[in-house]
């Protein structure tokens, strides 16, 4: 086909189609880099089996320099280097985008609005090298190569790139810019038209680096003094501990260049769970990373750590389920299982980070709060947050900051104490003193259980006593509302009926679908929610308005249930916009849903106003 | 009911330890068990093993699961935290503590359901990461808080108080501990508390995991004639191995022995345990010549008792991980933290 026009700068989805296990992973981050590197905004999305070989995968780069970062339907540029998902692949192609191919097997595709370029990859990597490996893993580079050349990205940080990673391994310098060469000399040679889609230098990246969440979390976890870290390998999680522990062994060692922190790779999640109540009881930060299987596993000790108050942080880093569901696609659907987590009453504290920078943050947050509560608090991240590269600042850590330990009575304060009652809520917050076992030789030991207790922590079966206990714990609860990360608004419009609710990954999404909302006339006020026990400004959002969007990955609409139980907001005004394909949302999908419900119902139409001058912005 | 406190005050001439401690600066509050439960001698072993220790109450921790068994922790050493958890998961619990803090002592008691049925892959897995720690399993074969159903521990032929047959073959908690690894093995019978307080403090002094299985009758539903875990029964078929003699470090060794009839084995701390063998066809420091014996009391109808096997070479699970001698809970966050200069490095390589 021939291009109609102009070429279109730095917005575009460029995505590659791989087979997995074939060594591609590696290539396409390098190309996510490079872009990072010339300055633009970019939000690469790996889209993986659950699998180690032979399966498709697909990497998924969305550019946009007007810093839009969700994930976008339609494909401009599609390097497909797998035959098995050419059909599929061929089809997200968008009028005018270009499919890049291995053309050593030239074929033709069934499209005549897009352009083709054919790159023979394979007969390239086996006219440079004999071994078969080397065959195979080079042509990931060579396509890099040439998709840099056509694209326009910068070889000069592609190769820089290239450098820095093999520092450890420099023999592989040369093979990898021998390859990288040879697919940009192909397009040289073999001059085609233009792609439509170009990339060019901009200056958006300044104070801004490139990370997953889940290592954002691991650092987090690193920089609030965790020394225990114990968990059970479970996808998308298992990149936590490791981030902690490979951060640890260089920057945790005392002066014998022993280490002063502990990962212990549990038999289960039981027993990660257990080892971690255990260490936090014992006076040491600790935390375990799982996903939603190891969320059921933990459940009962969840409960005890509630009942018997001991500090336990889980990072849960959501995947689709239920059951063992889709591993490595991204859902939100662990919302109700952490916020009621185990049998009897139990209500927990969670936090909801948007971005890796917030998982760094409120990594450190759930250790004070866990702590300061002497509770259960869940990080709840996802698969897209902690295992895709995000776009965020620099993370930042404030010297100055003092960690929370909470009511922890040491053997001074014991000592000055008449008398320590365990579970005595002496400051009226709910939230009673404990002491670290070993601390003093006559004073401060209690017995810790799991059985309904007396304020001295003696097992009771009076009923009354119990019952008063359970308030109390429930006490904690209200005090947590004082204590946890407030929800984020952006307030556009003052007269607008409309507002939209979302949490977590989907933030970027949210914004764009906001934004086009605007340019079409409407006007909605938006809250991220960022922590369970909600705010009272959560119900007072909701009640300033007349119809809520309630943009969550679930199908049930779990954190609508928990508005409507736990803000006690009327469920006729809060409207569920539910995804759960697996995939990271689109703002498409958002605005989609509520041009259908304004157009179903001519209510929520009539409370759409449009934007006005900005009246509150956080 | 609510717990009951024993009163402190106690008789001015009783025995005091090194620490200037008598037996009733260790005890616990009052047991509600049934009486005469073996558990209850097992309690007032431990009391007289860290009596005689010369151990401060508040540098050891207490951990147990759930069952008859695990209630006990409360009955001894009320200046010690104690730690009741849920069923089958103290080894986790314990690990965690022992994590955090390598300073202190880490008694576990457990019981048979506890530890054979649910705890089972808790069980095997502390002893496989050379957890340093006492486990005490108090085992008798029976689930007395659900009223008397047989546990995984009880043996074939063994019947039911209302003559049920048990078709099941017994776990030999022993057997399993020396082939996953565990240090320390012994087994006591809570009717010999002349055997069971030197065991108790040599596994005190042991640094690893520190099996002891102690044959503890249940009064109520497990002490009837066709049982082989009743009081009678151990002391007919109770088959002693070994006695122990532990001299602690620094002081010199004084007992005669007759030759070839003593194994003396030097603990990590430099303390010395002299065990006196009545079986003499089988080394308790080699797994090897260990397990055939175990089996063949077992399939003789005998209850082997003693320190079955010992290693006093392996590492603990500290060791093994290369955690700083300080316990990861006294770090303070200056040192644990890497500041924010340190980011700028983190960050640069993310660029």
């Amino acid at each position: 086909m021939q291009l109609q026009s102009e070429p279109t700068y730095n917005e575009f989805v460029l995505k590659f189609a791989n087979v997995n296990g074939s060594g591609s992973a590696s290539a396409n981050l390098l190309c996510a880099k490079a872009l990072f590197r010339m300055g633009l905004p970019v939000a690469p999305k790996n889209i993986f089996p659950s699998n180690i070989q032979g399966m498709p995968t697909w990497y998924e780069i969305r550019v946009s320099e007007a810093g839009h970062l969700a994930r976008r339907e339609g494909v401009d540029v599609m390097v497909a280097m797998n035959p098995q998902s050419y059909a599929q692949d061929v089809a997200e192609i968008v009028t005018g985008g270009t499919l890049i191919y291995d053309s050593s097997w030239p074929r033709e595709f069934d499209r005549s609005d897009i352009q083709v370029v054919g790159i023979p990859i394979a007969r390239l990597c086996a006219e440079m090298f004999t071994d078969l490996r080397q065959r195979q893993l080079f042509k990931n580079i060579v396509y890099l190569g040439a998709v840099a050349e056509l694209l326009g990205i910068d070889a000069q940080v592609v190769e820089e790139l290239i450098s820095e990673q093999f520092t450890a391994k420099p023999q592989l310098i040369k093979p990898n810019l021998k390859s990288l060469k040879a697919g940009q000399d192909y397009i040289r040679e073999n001059p085609g038209n233009g792609l439509q889609m170009r990339a060019r230098k901009a200056k958006c990246n300044d104070g801004k680096i490139l990370i997953g969440g889940n290592e954002a979390a691991g650092l987090g976890a690193l920089y609030a003094g965790a020394t225990v870290a114990a968990w059970y390998p479970i996808t998308p999680s298992t990149s936590v501990a490791e981030a902690f522990e490979k951060h640890a062994g260089k920057l945790r060692r005392d002066a014998d260049g022993n280490l002063m922190a502990a990962v212990i790779q549990a038999e289960d999640e039981l027993s990660a769970a257990g080892m971690v109540i255990g260490a936090s009881w014992n006076g040491a930060r600790a935390f375990t990373a799982t996903s939603g299987p190891g969320i059921s596993l933990m459940s009962e000790f969840i409960g005890l750590a509630y009942f018997a108050e001991i500090p336990l942080v889980i990072f849960d880093i959501q995947r689709g389920g239920p059951s063992t569901g889709m591993p490595t696609r991204t859902q939100q659907s662990d919302v109700l299982t952490c916020a009621y987590a185990s049998h009897g009453d139990t209500r927990h504290v969670l936090l909801f980070p948007s971005d890796p920078g917030e998982c760094f943050t409120m990594a450190a947050d759930s250790f004070d709060l866990a702590e300061r509560l002497q509770t259960p608090v869940f990080m709840v991240s996802d698969l897209d947050i902690g295992m895709n590269e995000w776009i965020v600042d620099e993370l930042q850590w404030d010297d100055s900051y003092q960690i929370d330990r909470g009511k922890v009575l040491d053997a001074e304060a014991l000592e000055a104490v008449s008398e320590f009652n365990r579970y005595r809520d002496v400051d009226g917050d709910g939230i009673p003193y404990r002491t670290i076992p070993g601390t003093h030789p006559e004073k401060g030991a209690f017995f810790t259980r799991g059985t309904s207790h007396t304020e001295s922590g003696g097992y009771t079966e009076d009923g009354v006593m119990n019952a008063a206990n359970l308030a109390r714990i429930n006490t904690k609860f209200e005090t947590a509302k004082q204590l946890v990360p407030a929800p984020v608004f952006c307030e556009i419009s003052a007269n607008t009926g409309l507002g939209i609710i979302n949490f977590g990954s989907t933030e970027p999404a949210v914004k764009e679908a906001l934004d086009i909302l605007k340019r079409e006339g409407h006007g909605l006020n938006h809250m991220r929610l960022r922590s369970f026990p909600f705010a009272d400004s959560v119900r007072e959002f909701v009640e300033r308005h007349d119809y809520v969007f309630v943009v969550e990955q679930n199908r049930d609409a779990q954190m609508r249930h928990l508005l409507i139980v736990e803000a006690e907001l009327p469920a006729e005004k809060l409207v569920a916009v539910t995804n759960y394909d697996g995939l990271p949302l689109t703002s498409n999908f958002i605005r989609e849903s509520v041009h259908e419900r304004m157009e179903s119902d001519q209510r929520v139409a009539a409370a759409s106003a449009p934007p006005i001058t900005p009246v509150k912005k956080a | 009911m609510t717990h009951i406190a024993k009163p402190k005050f106690h008789h001015p001439s009783l025995p005091k330890n090194k620490l200037g401690l008598t037996h009733r600066d260790y005890e616990g509050v009052v047991s509600t068990l049934c009486a005469g439960c073996g558990h209850d001698s097992v309690s007032a072993a431990i009391i007289d093993a860290c009596f005689r220790s010369d151990i401060e109450a508040h540098r050891i921790a207490k951990v147990s699961g759930i069952g008859c068994s695990s209630k006990t922790t409360n009955y001894f050493l009320r200046q010690a935290h104690g730690f009741n958890s849920v069923h089958g998961r103290m080894p986790s619990v314990a690990t965690g503590a022992n994590l955090a803090n390598n300073s202190l002592t880490y008694i576990g008691v457990s019981g048979d359901g506890d530890t054979a049925s649910i705890g089972l892959g808790q069980f095997c897995h502390a002893i496989r990461r050379r957890l340093n720690m006492v486990y005490i399993v108090e085992n008798n074969g029976t689930y007395g808080l659900t009223k008397g159903q047989f546990s995984a521990t009880n043996d074939r032929n063994s019947k039911g108080r209302t003559g049920k047959e048990n078709p099941y073959p017994a776990i030999d908690l022993c057997s399993l501990a020396v082939q996953l690894g565990a240090g320390f093995v012994g087994r006591g019978f809570s009717g010999d508390k002349e055997q069971l307080v030197p065991l108790i403090q040599a596994a005190l002094k042991y640094r690893g995991f520190a099996l002891i299985d102690v044959i503890s009758p249940c009064v109520t539903f497990n002490n009837h004639a066709a049982s082989t875990k009743s009081f009678d029964y151990v002391r007919d078929h109770n088959d002693v191995m070994d006695r122990l003699d532990i001299v602690p470090h620094r002081e010199e060794i004084t007992a005669e022995y007759e030759e070839g009839s003593t194994v003396d084995v030097t603990l990590h701390d430099g303390s010395q345990v002299t065990l006196s063998k009545i079986a003499k066809d089988y080394d308790p420091t080699d797994a090897e010549s260990v397990l055939p014996m175990l089996h063949a009391e077992r399939n003789g109808g005998a209850i082997a008792t003693g320190l079955l096997y010992i290693d006093p070479e392996e590492q603990d699970l500290h060791e093994l991980m290369h955690t700083s001698v300080t316990p990861l809970n006294s770090h303070t966050h200056d040192l644990l933290c890497p500041g924010n200069e340190t980011l700028a490095g983190i960050n640069a390589a993310h660029r």
